[in-house]
C-alpha cells in the first residue's frame, strides 16, 4: 500500500493555527485593535489624567471641544471626554456579559432541542417562539424594572432578552449537523449523548454562533443606551455612552458634539466587533478558503 | 458541409484565477464530436472533465476563470460570441443535462411549464403549440400517460423519471449538440440502464451530437463511438472506443481500466480477488495473489433472524399513523468470522437499514440478532455501548463521515479512549499503527480531516473503525463514493485487513461488480426482503430469481464490442414499500437450489 498522496500543509498545533489565520486577516486585525483601545482606556479609566467625569461646571455648559475640554462639555458642564472614556466600562461591560449571559443560557438549550428533537424541542422551541414574540426592547424593559434599577440588572436583563435568538439560532444548526455521518458515526463507536453534544455538535455550530453574538453585542450597547434614558441602566451621574447619547439628542442643534462622540464610539465598538467576529469565523474554522 | 463536425474544441486552456495568480486546470485539450457520434470524456475527479464542458458552455463565472483556445460549433466560435449571443446558444443550439435530476429542476413549477418555456422563448412557438409539443417530447422520453403528468410538479417525479424530464427539455429546441455530464451517475443501476437506451435511441432519431462525461469506463464502453481520457487537466489519450480499451497506449489508461470492476470476471474463482494494481507512472501491472482466505470452518458471528423494521408514516391533523415503511421485511442470515456477505439492491430496499438495525443505530421493530455473545435487542445503554467494540461501521461519504474539528489522530484514539482500552500513549501508539496499516503516515496524526482526499479520508475512516478491534465492519456504500482507482486501492485495502484481522464484512453495496469482487456470499434485496442469497459464485454464475437476473442485466459491461446491443430493458420504476397499517406481509417460501444458495419462490 504505497498510496500516500501529497497534502499541502505543515502540522500546527490548533490554537496557533486559528491565531496565524486571524493575523492574517487585515480586517480582523483593526476590529481586535479598536476592541482593545476601547477595552484599554475603560480599563484605564481611573489613572489616566482626566477631569472627574462626574463634577458639573456652571462656566463651562455645552461648550464646544477646545484645549481645555478636548470634545467639549455637557449641558451640566461636566467634560465629554472624561465621560467618554469612564463611559466605555459601562457599555463595553453591558455589551460583553449580556451577550455572555445570552450565549451561556441560549446555546445549550439550542442544542437540547436540535439534538433531542421530540417532546424537549416541543417544549423549548414553544417558549422560545413566546419570548420571541416579545419585542427585544420591551422585554428587556420589563425585566430591568422587575429586576430594579442597575447596571447588573440591565445586564442580565438584556441577557435574558436576547437569549432566544440564540436557542433558535443553535438549534437550526444542530438539525443540520446532526443530520452528517459523523455524528451517526461517533454513536456507533459508542459515545453517549453529552460527548456527542459537547465534542460532536458543539465545535460544529459555532461559527454562526459567533457571528452572531458580535452583532448581538452591538444591538447590547444600544438596549443598554435605551434602559440608561428610562434610569433603568447605568444611574446617573455615572455615565454610559448610551445614557450620554440619550441626554444629547436634547441638545442637538445647540451642542451636536454631545450626540456625535457617543454615537461615534458606538459606531466604532460596534464595527469593532462585526470585523473581529468574522475573522474568527474564518480563523476557527479548519478548512481552507 | 456533412463532414465538418458539429463541435471542434482546439487547443482548449481553461484557468482559474488562484492565489494571485492563473491555475490551468485543463491544458491544450482538443477532440471533434461529429452529428449522430457519441464522444465520452472518461477521468476521474479533479481531471477537468467538467471544467471541459463548462468551458463549451462558457458557465464558467467571468473575471476568476479565463478560457482560451477555440471551440467551434458549426463553424462559429462560440469564445468570440458576446454572452448575449451566448444565450441563444445554450438550450438552443446546444444542450446540457446535469448529474442531480432531484436539484437541476426548479420544484415551484409544474415540469409541462419548465419544458414549453424552453420552446416558447427559443423556437417562439405559442402556449398551445408548446403544449402540444411538450406532450410529444415527453412521450418520446417514455414517460407513461405523458398528456396527464404535464400538470405536475418534480416532486411527483422519481430520480429516474426527473432526468427523463431533464432530457425532455434538453432536446425540446432539437438541440445539435447535447452535452452530459454524468448524466446517470446519481441513478440506480436498473434506471441508468434505461436512461442509457434512451439517450441512444434519441441520439439515432434526430442524429444529435453525443458530448458524454462520465467516470465510469462501463458506460464510456456501453455508449460511446470515440473517447477521450483526460487526467489532471490533461487529455492523455484520444480515439476510438475500441482502441482505447483493447490498446490503450498511457499508462493511466491502462490504470483506470484494470481498475475497472467487470461483472463476470470471477468465474471460476472460490475466494475474493484483489483489483490488479497499475503504476500510473510506467503502466506495469501487477496482479495480486489470490487470496488463501477460507472462512468455511468458522461457526457465525453474527446471526440475524427475522429482523423486521418499520418506520411509522405519520398524517393528518392529529399526526396519527397512516402506513408504515417496511424497510426491512423478516430478514435472516448468518456472518462468519473473517467472511464477507455482501447485501445488494437498489436504493430503498433496505439494506443500509439492515445494517443500521443491527448496529441499533436504529431501533429494530422485532427479530433476533445475536453478535458475539451480545442478544442485541435486549441490551441496556450500557451494554450496547459495549457491544459497539465488536461492531464497527465504515460510511459512504468520507466528506462527511469525519469530524472537521478532530485531528486525524484524536478521531481515531477517541473510540479506544472512551471505552478505557489504554491509557493516553497506548492510544497514540495504536493510532500510529492503524494509521500503517490503512496505507498512510503515522505523521498525519495531527492534520485536520479536509486536507485530505476522499480516499485517504476513507482510509482515515476504516483507521478509526479499526481502533476497537472490532469483530465485524459494516461497511456502507464504503466505495461507492470514490474514484475508480481509488476504489480498487481501498477493496484491496478491505481484504488485506480481512486476511490479517480476521474481519468479518457486511459490505453493504449497490455496485454488483465490486461486490462480485470482493465476497464470499451474496444476498440480494429488494423491497425490504432478501430474495436470493448463496454464495457469490452460485448467486452470479446461476442467479434463479428475477430480479437478480435483472439487476444484473443492467450493470453496464466494459466492453465496446457490445456497444451495438440492445438491452430491451423495461421502463419499470422502482417500487415503493410504504403499505397501509393493515398491511400483513405474505409468508415467503424459500427453495434450495444448491448449498446454501436460497431463493425466495413465493
Amino acid at each position: 500500500m504505497t498510496v500516500i498522496e501529497q497534502t499541502a500543509g505543515v502540522e500546527k498545533r490548533e490554537k496557533s493555527r486559528a491565531w496565524g489565520k486571524l493575523k492574517k486577516s487585515r480586517s480582523a486585525l483593526a476590529g481586535l485593535a479598536i476592541i482593545l483601545f476601547f477595552t484599554l482606556l475603560a480599563v484605564a479609566a481611573p489613572i489616566l489624567p482626566i477631569p472627574d467625569p462626574v463634577a458639573t461646571s456652571w462656566s463651562a455648559i455645552r461648550k464646544a471641544p477646545s484645549a481645555a475640554h478636548w470634545l467639549g462639555t455637557d449641558d451640566l458642564g461636566r467634560d465629554i471626554l472624561s465621560r467618554m472614556i469612564w463611559g466605555a466600562q459601562a457599555s463595553l461591560m453591558a455589551g460583553i456579559f449580556s451577550v455572555a449571559i445570552a450565549i451561556i443560557i441560549g446555546v445549550p438549550f439550542g442544542i437540547l432541542a436540535g439534538y433531542f428533537g421530540g417532546w424537549v424541542d416541543l417544549v423549548i422551541s414553544r417558549i422560545t417562539e413566546a419570548l420571541l414574540a416579545m419585542p427585544f426592547l420591551i422585554m428587556a424593559i420589563a425585566l430591568a424594572a422587575f429586576l430594579g434599577p442597575s447596571l447588573t440588572n440591565a445586564m442580565i436583563a438584556i441577557g435574558l432578552s436576547a437569549m432566544p435568538i440564540f436557542v433558535r439560532l443553535t438549534r437550526g444548526q444542530v438539525l443540520a449537523v446532526k443530520q452528517e455521518d459523523y455524528v451517526e458515526g461517533a454513536r456507533s463507536v459508542g459515545l453517549g449523548h453529552l460527548d456527542i453534544m459537547v465534542r460532536y455538535i458543539l465545535p460544529n455550530v459555532t461559527a454562526p454562533i459567533i457571528v452572531q453574538a458580535t452583532l448581538t453585542v452591538a444591538t447590547a450597547i444600544i438596549a443598554e443606551a435605551s434602559l440608561s434614558f428610562l434610569g433603568l441602566g447605568q444611574q446617573p451621574p455615572a455615565a454610559s455612552w448610551g445614557s450620554m447619547l440619550n441626554v444629547a439628542k436634547n441638545f442637538l442643534s445647540q451642542a451636536p458634539w454631545m450626540a456625535m462622540w457617543p454615537g461615534a464610539a458606538i459606531f466604532l465598538v460596534v464595527i469593532g466587533f462585526n470585523l473581529l467576529g468574522d475573522g474568527l469565523r474564518d480563523a476557527l474554522d479548519p478548512r481552507e478558503h | 458541409m456533412t463532414d465538418m463536425p458539429v463541435l471542434s474544441v482546439r487547443n482548449l486552456t481553461t484557468s482559474f484565477r488562484a492565489d494571485g495568480g492563473w491555475k490551468s486546470v485543463v491544458r491544450n485539450v482538443s477532440f471533434d464530436v461529429a452529428a449522430g457520434e457519441t464522444v465520452a470524456i472518461v477521468g476521474e475527479s479533479g481531471s477537468g472533465k467538467s471544467v471541459t464542458s463548462l468551458s463549451i458552455m462558457r458557465l464558467l463565472a467571468e473575471g476568476s476563470s479565463r478560457i482560451e483556445g477555440d471551440i467551434r460549433l458549426n463553424g462559429r466560435n462560440l469564445l468570440a460570441l458576446s454572452e448575449k449571443e451566448m444565450r441563444g446558444v445554450r438550450g438552443n443550439e446546444v444542450a446540457m443535462i446535469f448529474q442531480e435530476p432531484m436539484t437541476s429542476l426548479n420544484p415551484i413549477f409544474t415540469i409541462g411549464r419548465q419544458i414549453s418555456e424552453v420552446l416558447t422563448r427559443h423556437k417562439g412557438m405559442s402556449q398551445s403549440e408548446a403544449r402540444a409539443e411538450t406532450i410529444r417530447m415527453l412521450e418520446r422520453v417514455r414517460i407513461p400517460n405523458a398528456a396527464s403528468r404535464f400538470d405536475e410538479y418534480p416532486h411527483q417525479f422519481s430520480g429516474g423519471m426527473r432526468q427523463r424530464v431533464m432530457i425532455a427539455m434538453a432536446l425540446a429546441s432539437r438541440p445539435k449538440l447535447l452535452i452530459a455530464d454524468e448524466p446517470t451517475t446519481a441513478l440506480d443501476v436498473t434506471i441508468q440502464g434505461q436512461i442509457l437506451e434512451l439517450i441512444k435511441s434519441l441520439q439515432e432519431e434526430e442524429n444529435m451530437a453525443v458530448l458524454f462525461i462520465t467516470h465510469d469506463m462501463g458506460v464510456v464502453a456501453e455508449i460511446a463511438d470515440r473517447t477521450v481520457v483526460m487526467f489532471r487537466g490533461d487529455a492523455v489519450e484520444a480515439g476510438l472506443t475500441e482502441e482505447i480499451f483493447h490498446r490503450g497506449a498511457h499508462p493511466y489508461t491502462r490504470a483506470l481500466l484494470s481498475a475497472v470492476p467487470k461483472l463476470g470476471s470471477m468465474a471460476g474463482e472460490e475466494n475474493p480477488l484483489r483489483f490488479p494494481v497499475v503504476d500510473t507512472a510506467t503502466g506495469i501491472t501487477v496482479q495480486p495473489a489470490a487470496s488463501e482466505h477460507s472462512v468455511v470452518q468458522h461457526s457465525p458471528i453474527l446471526e440475524v433472524r427475522n429482523l423486521v423494521t418499520r418506520f411509522p408514516i405519520r398524517s393528518g391533523l392529529f399526526n396519527r399513523q397512516t402506513g408504515s415503511v417496511h424497510a426491512v421485511e423478516n430478514v435472516s442470515f448468518d456472518l462468519r468470522q473473517g467472511e464477507t456477505l455482501s447485501l445488494v439492491g437498489e436504493s430503498g430496499c433496505g439494506k443500509s437499514t439492515t445494517g443500521r438495525s443491527i448496529m441499533r443505530l436504529i431501533e429494530p421493530t422485532s427479530g433476533e440478532i445475536q453478535l458475539d455473545g451480545f442478544n442485541v435487542r435486549t441490551l441496556g445503554t450500557l451494554e450496547l455501548q459495549r457491544m459497539r467494540k465488536s461492531i464497527q461501521m465504515i460510511f459512504q461519504d468520507p466528506f462527511s463521515s469525519l469530524n472537521p474539528r478532530m485531528t486525524v489522530g484524536q478521531a481515531i484514539a477517541e473510540p479506544f479512549l472512551k471505552h478505557k482500552m489504554g491509557t493516553v500513549r497506548q492510544a497514540r501508539d495504536k493510532t500510529a499503527d492503524l494509521l500503517e496499516k490503512v496505507g498512510l503516515s503515522a505523521a498525519v496524526m495531527n492534520r485536520y480531516p479536509h486536507e485530505f482526499s476522499g480516499g485517504q479520508r476513507q482510509r482515515i475512516a476504516i483507521a478509526r473503525a479499526l481502533s476497537l478491534d472490532p469483530k465485524v465492519i459494516v461497511a456502507d456504500e464504503s466505495v461507492s463514493a470514490l474514484d475508480v482507482s481509488i476504489k480498487a486501492q481501498v477493496c484491496n485495502l478491505l481484504l488485506d485487513l480481512q486476511e490479517s484481522l480476521d474481519l468479518a464484512f457486511l459490505f453493504i453495496s449497490h455496485d454488483m461488480a465490486v461486490v462480485e469482487r470482493v465476497s464470499h456470499r451474496v444476498a440480494v434485496m429488494y423491497l425490504g426482503e432478501i430474495v436470493e442469497i448463496g454464495p457469490r459464485a452460485a448467486v452470479f454464475e446461476n442467479p434463479q430469481h428475477p430480479y437478480t437476473k435483472k439487476l444484473m442485466a443492467a450493470v453496464p459491461v466494459p466492453d465496446p464490442a457490445r456497444r451495438g446491443l440492445r438491452r430491451g430493458i423495461s421502463n419499470d420504476e422502482l417500487k415503493s414499500p410504504v403499505r397501509p397499517l393493515d398491511y400483513r406481509p405474505p409468508e415467503r417460501q424459500y427453495r434450495e437450489v444448491s448449498a446454501g444458495h436460497l431463493v425466495q419462490v413465493a
